[in-house]
């Protein structure tokens, strides 16, 4: 029942970018299709469980004071392994994710779960802490990658290589390109973001209510 | 190069691909230390001293130790190491022989290290494959834009402490669209330099 709360907390409590404000630069960068966004979440998930479930091992064995440097080492390693994969695998998602897979490192987001989270838990609770916040990430990245996606250029790529791309406003749209340039990547996160803030400011009230 | 073309460099680098509206790097502290001009203007500090000797570390570690023992791939994991280094170096020199700078500086310091734009510009510096001197015009370049960038939106935060707020758009949420607003500014340069 724990293992399921880490898990889960990842997807509404503690979801990233909007509620961890924390790496929002892969968050604005990539986000200009909504195939972009859940595969750089992806590679961001694959590191931060490898990442979480390595610091939670060594826990007891890392010196406090030496803390964030193994950590940092840690992370690089799982960064240069999902480099080398996806240079294998999907050279065409690694060509246009480009330098932010190595900036990866420095997301603030793996380095923020490995101080908060796994190096106080154990391996089982840090790995399900780690796919969730990482899945939740995705679902973020997806999600605005797709609203940028859809009005910037009125169409939505989930897999490129197989096909599988809709144009969902039709052949007389007019894309909205501000949308998939830079102003746009932040006007469309700070909108999404509000929309986050009513929504939980909406369901405290309504819990409040239940209460009294 | 010629004069009038490092001179494009240089503008190209600050306005055109800023590197915080336009490439966005380093946008955690961006929002993070925005909300007062004196943190903003420590940070900016900060960064043009810590990304410009960056810069030329990690060109020196890729081309003198990475490439000639065939290890490039390491690049992530060396270069990171050597920014932290690289900080806690210029940490302590300056605590020693400049001890106010150090005072001003001091908390931003060891923040810089997990400043993506710091990292961004050490990897755009190789894989763009410029020269020494190239590599040290366009971090000292780069870092200028982001400062410049960071003191303009700190300059406008402070100034909507006083409106009124749709609840919901508090905090972040305004900081973001700002933000947006200002991206859109810069990209009024983009006709500045030819590409």
């Amino acid at each position: 029942m724990a293992l399921m709360k880490d898990f889960t907390k990842g997807f509404w409590d503690l979801l990233p970018p909007f509620r961890l404000v924390l790496g929002l630069c892969p968050t604005l960068a990539v986000t200009t299709s909504a195939e972009n966004g859940y595969g750089m979440g992806l590679a961001t998930t694959f590191v931060l469980v490898g990442s979480n479930l390595l610091i939670s091992l060594l826990r007891k064995v890392i010196p406090s004071k030496v803390r964030i440097a193994a950590f940092i080492v840690i992370i690089a390693s799982f960064v240069v392994v999902v480099e080398l994969l996806m240079q294998a695998y999907v050279f065409g998602l690694y060509q246009s994710l480009g330098i932010f897979i190595p900036l990866i490192v420095v997301n603030c987001i793996i380095l923020g779960r490995a101080e908060a989270f796994a190096a106080k838990n154990g391996p089982l609770p840090s790995i399900m802490d780690g796919l969730g916040i990482g899945l939740g990430f995705t679902l973020s990245l997806f999600t605005l990658g797709a609203i940028r996606e859809i009005l910037g250029a009125g169409t939505l790529t989930l897999v490129a290589k197989a096909g599988l791309a809709f144009n969902i406003m039709g052949e007389g749209y007019e894309p909205f390109t501000f949308m998939v340039r830079a102003p746009g990547a932040f006007v469309c996160l700070g909108c999404l973001l509000a929309v986050i803030n009513y929504v939980s400011v909406k369901l405290d009230e309504r819990k409040r209510r239940a209460q009294s | 190069m010629s004069f009038g073309d490092y001179l494009l460099f240089i503008v190209g680098a600050i306005l055109v691909n800023n590197i915080l509206l336009a490439k966005f790097l380093g946008n955690c502290p961006f929002l993070g230390v925005s909300r007062r001009m004196d943190t903003a203007t420590g940070m900016s500090m900060a960064v043009i001293f810590v990304m410009t000797m960056a810069g030329m570390t990690t060109w020196v570690v890729q081309y003198f130790l990475l490439v000639p023992l065939e290890i490039e791939y390491l690049q992530t994991i060396a270069f990171i190491l050597v920014i932290a280094a690289l900080v806690q170096l210029v940490e302590i020199v300056m605590q020693k022989t400049m001890p106010a700078l150090y005072r001003a500086l001091g908390i931003f310091l060891p923040l810089i290290t997990t400043n993506c734009a710091v990292l961004g510009v050490a990897i755009i510096n190789i894989s763009s494959e410029y020269d020494f001197f190239d590599t040290l015009i366009f971090s000292f370049a780069s870092a200028l834009g982001y400062s410049l960038a960071l003191v303009l939106f700190a300059g406008i935060r402070e100034r909507y402490v006083l409106a009124r707020i749709p609840k919901v758009f508090e905090g972040t949420a305004i900081g973001l669209v700002t933000a947006g607003f200002l991206a859109l500014a810069f990209s009024g340069f983009a006709g500045l330099v030819g590409h």
